[in-house]
């Protein structure tokens, strides 16, 4: 049995930050990570980001994800385990883990005081004729395949959704010499950046507003796509179909947040549609209803890497500030936290996220 | 959704026809189609599928999707060897931190 003080489930954004916060107070830290890399998403991000100088502001999301890791990698009082995947939490608050070591798996059970949960999302699927087709994938696995293993998942792709990934992947695509046929949404507007919309427009990629995916068709792999107008109700118009001859499909319609530690755990659980699922409740410092048990990140409901640090690092330093752990900068740096975490979701942009947070307060 | 023959469930080749089908005979909750038709016990666990099935089951039950559970959350969260559970000799023993 490993004893720590706080165990940290997800070596993402929020992950690694909640890691470096929680470490501040010299509260002792286990980091653990299912990928052979930390960094999560930030690991495949090519992009620059946006946002003021303390969120990264015009830093490429895998160099962000490599600064986390140095700092981490720097703390006395962080132990991180990569190639490790949680496998369960138990009624006595005991964590298993399998740890993929060399050939070997090893099986490691782990007591933490406190617990933080970062795992990140799970892309959502399409229901539609073929549509388990070789060569239909999620745009993120397209993009692991891609960026993180330099793979090229085929030769034209039809991306379906027209939201920041969808954009900034068709855009990745692209500079890796894949062609794209073309972005559809069903959605009468583009629901991502239009900057990253405007680069694609440039590229001549063609986004059909309005449309949806009607079928999949190919022997052993995708060979073909339908496309249709969508009325009112998000039903094809018939008469209005387009076909397209693509080798790849994409489906970038959205994330629903990682839930199942939250549940395995005792939380307190609500679906809340604005979030894109099933999330804990939890207080303004992030604690679940499992007194030691806190969220932060993607897991806590979809939103992007800014605020997922953010989130990560109140989450870190409450955990350890309630085992008792002293850090004198607490309160001022807790609360610009928090004032940070308001701003990025001010504004018109934030109605949505802010109306869905309200939903899981306690 | 017209179309009866899709597949939500593509681990266990689950369609829309064997959800409908599972709901006409009673089975009104996301656990008891789970047990009834395999849904979401394959490899990925229902990470795929499930979202898809909870809103199948919204619809056809005109329930608002809030007040669905999905099914039980259950160790291990992904598959894993007997091999590791087996009172293997390196259990436990041989963390590699860093």
């Amino acid at each position: 049995m490993i004893h720590t003080d706080i165990l940290i489930i997800g070596g993402g954004p929020s992950g690694l930050c909640a890691a470096i916060a929680a470490a501040k107070s010299g509260a002792e830290v286990m980091l653990v990570e299912r990928s052979q890399y930390f960094g999560g998403q930030l690991v495949k991000q090519t992009h620059m980001f946006f946002g003021s100088e303390k969120q990264y502001a015009a830093t490429r999301g895998f160099d962000i994800g490599k600064k986390l890791v140095e700092e981490v990698k720097n703390s006395d009082n962080i132990k991180i385990f990569h190639s490790t995947t949680a496998l369960g939490i138990y009624e006595d608050g005991v964590v298993t883990l399998e740890q993929k070591f060399e050939s070997e798996e090893i099986y490691l059970k782990v007591q933490a005081k406190s617990l933080i949960v970062t795992t990140g999302a799970l892309e959502k699927s399409l229901p539609f004729p073929n549509n388990d087709l070789p060569g239909i994938y999620g745009a993120g696995a397209v993009q692991t395949l891609m960026n993180e293993y330099l793979v090229k998942p085929g030769k034209r792709v039809l991306m379906v959704g027209a939201g920041n990934i969808g954009l900034i992947i068709s855009y990745q695509l692209l500079q890796a010499g894949v062609e794209v046929a073309g972005i559809i949404d069903a959605s009468p507007r583009i629901g991502g950046y239009l900057v990253h919309a405007s680069k694609i427009r440039r590229s001549g990629v063609p986004i059909f507003t309005g449309y949806t995916i009607v079928k999949a068709e190919g022997t052993d792999h995708l060979e073909k796509a339908t496309i249709a107008k969508v009325d009112q109700h998000w039903k094809p118009i018939p008469g209005t179909e387009k076909e397209m001859n693509v080798d790849v499909m994409c489906i970038s319609v959205g994330l629903t947040p990682s839930s199942a530690f939250f549940w395995q755990g005792g939380c307190e659980m609500e679906y809340v549609r604005e979030l894109g699922g099933y999330v804990p409740k939890r207080n303004r410092y992030l604690r679940t209803t499992v007194g030691n048990i806190y969220v932060a990140g993607d897991s806590a409901g979809i939103e992007e890497a800014s605020s997922a640090m953010v989130e990560g690092s109140i989450a870190g330093l409450a955990a350890s500030h309630d085992l008792g752990f002293v850090y004198e900068g607490y309160n001022r740096e807790i609360e610009e936290l928090l004032q940070e975490l308001e701003g990025l979701r001010g504004g018109e942009k934030g109605i949505h996220i802010r109306r869905g947070y309200n939903k899981v307060g306690f | 959704m017209p179309n009866h023959d899709v597949i939500l469930c593509r681990c266990e080749d689950v369609t829309v026809r064997d959800i409908h089908d599972a709901i006409d005979e009673g089975y009104y909750t996301l656990e008891e189609i789970k047990r009834v038709t395999r849904v979401g016990m394959g490899p990925c666990q229902g990470r795929t599928c499930l979202m898809l099935i909870l809103r199948e089951l919204s619809v056809l039950t005109d329930q608002p999707i809030e007040s669905l559970l999905p099914d039980t959350y259950r160790p291990p969260t992904k598959s894993v060897s007997f091999d590791l559970f087996g009172g293997h000799p390196k259990q436990g023993g041989g963390a590699h931190g860093f």
